[in-house]
């Protein structure tokens, strides 16, 4: 509690004490005497709020309100109703102003990844300064329990990370020496020294914790209709307050009636429930979001996530490793598989075509490992021909058998993957099929996706045709677009909001050779980026780690956010006009009117720091 | 530049709105935005003016907000 809060606590007891004492006083004067101390007590400063924001000209402000309707319950004879009504707007104030410091220190313990002491081994001493005294090439000491404090490489200890504020992965990670650690992380086992790389406000965690202070400035459109809302509502309410006081009092001279009705109109037409559950409830999402390693950039992209129809994916190091492995061997007659690729991973020993490295790693711990041929023959475009004593051995594609006149036997008509043909002494030898490789959870996330609502799914990517088409089939988009150069991708997009109607369209990638298209999508996902400073510029969204499915996660937290706004939204409005008509008729008075203002906003901020818990997401 | 102010004792998501409102309004200034949730204010503006600035925005805000006290970040 504030020094403010527990002052304000004081002053609400003090008045209660006071109103409550006065109550079996019968002498009538003295009675009102204590209950206008009980008054004062409760409401001095919303009075003298009032009193300075009239001159300011600032006539709809919640204080005015309060002191109009409370003073003028006093000008209508309802003494008790009018001091009653003033301790319960103070009591509503005081919890949502607890409830509302609880939910920021929240959101900011959810992004806690600040190391409070950190240590710095200078000249074999070690000294104890705060994070941003480390200069680049410091060795950090991190004892078990401590936060990291800046990204570095470790250079000695072995230990287990928990990264889950980071990357929101539970598992803890385990680290070596000459690892590469991100600031945040806490040290689980044994002490570890680092080598720093960055600066701490270049650091991971420094620019996790600036993200997400930025992003409750990119303010949502739920957000600024609700203010602008407010701007008309106050003053319609109190103009139709005066509406109730004088219109039927002038048929029916029931003065006292109609000025008591017009005064719990007063009492409702604060709009704050909304005004402050609106953001608070964007604000929750984001913090609830970041601690899955979702970091939103922005409210506004909480709405753009939650009305997504259209996904589009960059194919490689999105829904593919951008890794190829070798997928079968089939070796003519007379021919030894191992044998087949052995000598054509040896052949390819000195290049660094992607095709090569994945040749490698097929005969790694094989005899053929170190096999270097006496000599090459480079044919480009086409292949390699490799000498092994007065043997030769080539690999490349189709054009290379044409050279050699070698006749290729059993051909694949149609097939997806890449395919490397091979000739042993100019004699076809055999296939290999080469392709990259799916990631873990992208296919899961498509039909996520799918169960979502996601009307369409489209793959992006520079590949031929060909392999496409066979990624995509094993993904199951709906959608995909080949042999694209980066620029097309773009054009390809646009194309893809112009027909996306309904929804918003997002675009997930890796943020390395995408950035262009992240910042034309509505919502530019960027997987696991935090590394490079041009995808967490041109993203809106940044996924801490790899992990394709948080696509999918992103979505169901921004939509359960959305619900969250809308329910407190459509909560506040439809309690405050059932208060308005009961009490236009008469049927309910200032209390519920009280409880409409203060209570509904009290209820509205607890129901908003429900978007922080995605944990069950 | 850009800089940040805390607004200790923010506690009035209306006054929020309309500190930004009033603060968007100060000569010299291009963007500002107040976040209520963090009670933060993030003000753009021209580098050469900023004394005169930080003068004019802690004015608005002890205008609108007297109990509101802005410190730099």
């Amino acid at each position: 509690m504030t020094k403010n809060q527990k002052r304000r606590l004081i002053r609400i007891i003090v008045s209660a004490a006071l109103f409550a004492a006065s109550i079996p006083i019968t002498a009538e004067y003295v009675s009102i005497g204590i209950k206008f101390a009980a008054y004062i007590v409760a409401g001095y400063d919303v009075l003298w709020k009032a009193v300075r924001n009239i001159f300011r000209g600032k006539i709809f402000d919640e204080n005015f309100l309060m002191s109009a309707a409370t003073v003028g319950a006093v000008g209508i004879g309802e003494y008790s109703e009018g001091v009653l009504v003033m301790i319960l707007y103070q009591t509503g104030e005081f919890f949502q102003s607890l409830a509302v410091g609880k939910s920021r220190r929240a959101v900011s313990e959810i992004v806690d990844l600040r190391p409070s002491i950190t240590h710095t081994e200078r000249n074999g001493k070690i000294y104890d300064i705060s994070p941003e005294e480390i200069e680049i090439g410091d060795i950090a000491v991190v004892y078990p329990g401590e936060k990291i404090p800046v990204d570095g490489e470790i250079v000695s200890g072995e230990s287990a990370l928990d990264t889950a504020a980071l990357t929101g992965e539970s598992m803890p990670v385990s680290v070596t020496k000459s690892d590469h650690v991100m600031s945040g992380s806490i040290n689980l086992n044994t002490v570890l020294k680092i080598r720093a790389d960055k600066k701490y406000t270049d650091s991971a965690a420094a620019r996790i914790l600036e993200l997400v202070e930025e992003s409750a400035e990119k303010k949502s459109k739920s957000e600024n209709f609700i203010t602008k809302f407010a701007k008309i509502y106050t003053p319609c309410v109190t103009l139709g307050a005066l509406a109730l006081a004088v219109i039927p009092s002038l048929f029916t001279g029931e003065w006292r009636i109609w000025i008591a009705r017009a005064l719990t109109f007063l009492v409702v037409s604060c709009p704050c429930a909304l005004v402050i559950s609106v953001p608070l409830s964007f604000f929750a999402g984001i913090g609830g979001a970041t601690s899955r390693g979702i970091l939103i950039k922005g409210a506004c992209y909480i709405e753009t996530l939650a009305k997504a129809k259209t996904v589009v994916f960059d194919k490689t190091g999105t829904l593919t490793r951008g890794r190829f492995e070798v997928v079968s061997v089939s070796p003519q007659e007379g021919i030894d598989e191992k044998e087949l690729i052995g000598l054509s991973a040896s052949a390819e020993a000195y290049s660094n075509h992607p095709i090569a490295f994945a040749l490698k790693r097929a005969v790694c711990g094989t005899k053929y490992e170190e096999l270097r041929p006496d000599s090459c023959t480079e044919y480009p475009g086409e292949g390699i021909t490799a000498f092994f004593g007065n043997e030769t051995f080539s690999v490349g594609n189709k054009k290379l058998m044409e050279r050699l006149q070698a006749e290729v036997q059993n051909d694949f008509h149609e097939s997806y993957e890449t395919i490397l043909y091979t000739a042993k002494n100019g004699k076809f030898a055999g296939y290999i099929s080469i392709s990259d490789t799916v990631k873990e959870g992208a296919a899961e996330t498509v039909s996520a996706l799918k169960k979502l609502g996601i009307s369409r799914t489209v793959m992006l990517t520079g590949d031929a045709e060909g392999a496409a088409a066979k990624i995509a089939e094993k993904l199951g988009v709906d959608e995909y677009k080949a042999g694209l150069f980066p620029a097309d991708k773009v054009s390809e997009l646009e194309r893809l909001k112009e027909s996306e109607q309904n929804g918003s369209v997002i675009f997930a990638g890796d943020g390395i050779n995408d950035a262009p298209v992240l910042t034309r999508a509505d919502a530019g996902i960027a997987m696991g980026a935090l590394g490079s400073d041009a995808a967490v510029e041109a993203a809106d969204v940044v996924l801490m780690n790899d992990d394709i499915r948080h696509v999918a996660d992103s979505i169901i937290i921004a939509r359960r956010t959305m619900r969250i706004v809308w329910e407190n939204i459509v909560f506040a409005l439809g309690v405050k006009a059932a208060v308005l008509t009961l009490g236009a008729l008469g049927v309910t008075g200032m209390w519920a009117a009280v409880f409409a203002d203060v209570g509904v906003a009290l209820i509205a901020v607890l129901n908003a720091m429900r978007a922080i818990r995605v944990r069950g997401i | 530049m850009k800089k940040t102010f805390k607004l200790e004792g923010l506690c009035c998501a209306h006054c929020a709105a309309q500190i930004e409102e009033e603060v968007r309004k100060i000569d010299g200034i291009e963007s500002a935005a107040v976040t209520f949730v963090t009670q933060k204010l993030t003000a753009t503006f021209e580098e050469s003016g900023e004394r005169e600035i930080i003068k004019k925005i802690s004015k608005t805000v002890r205008r609108i907000e007297p109990d509101v006290e802005l410190s730099e970040i």
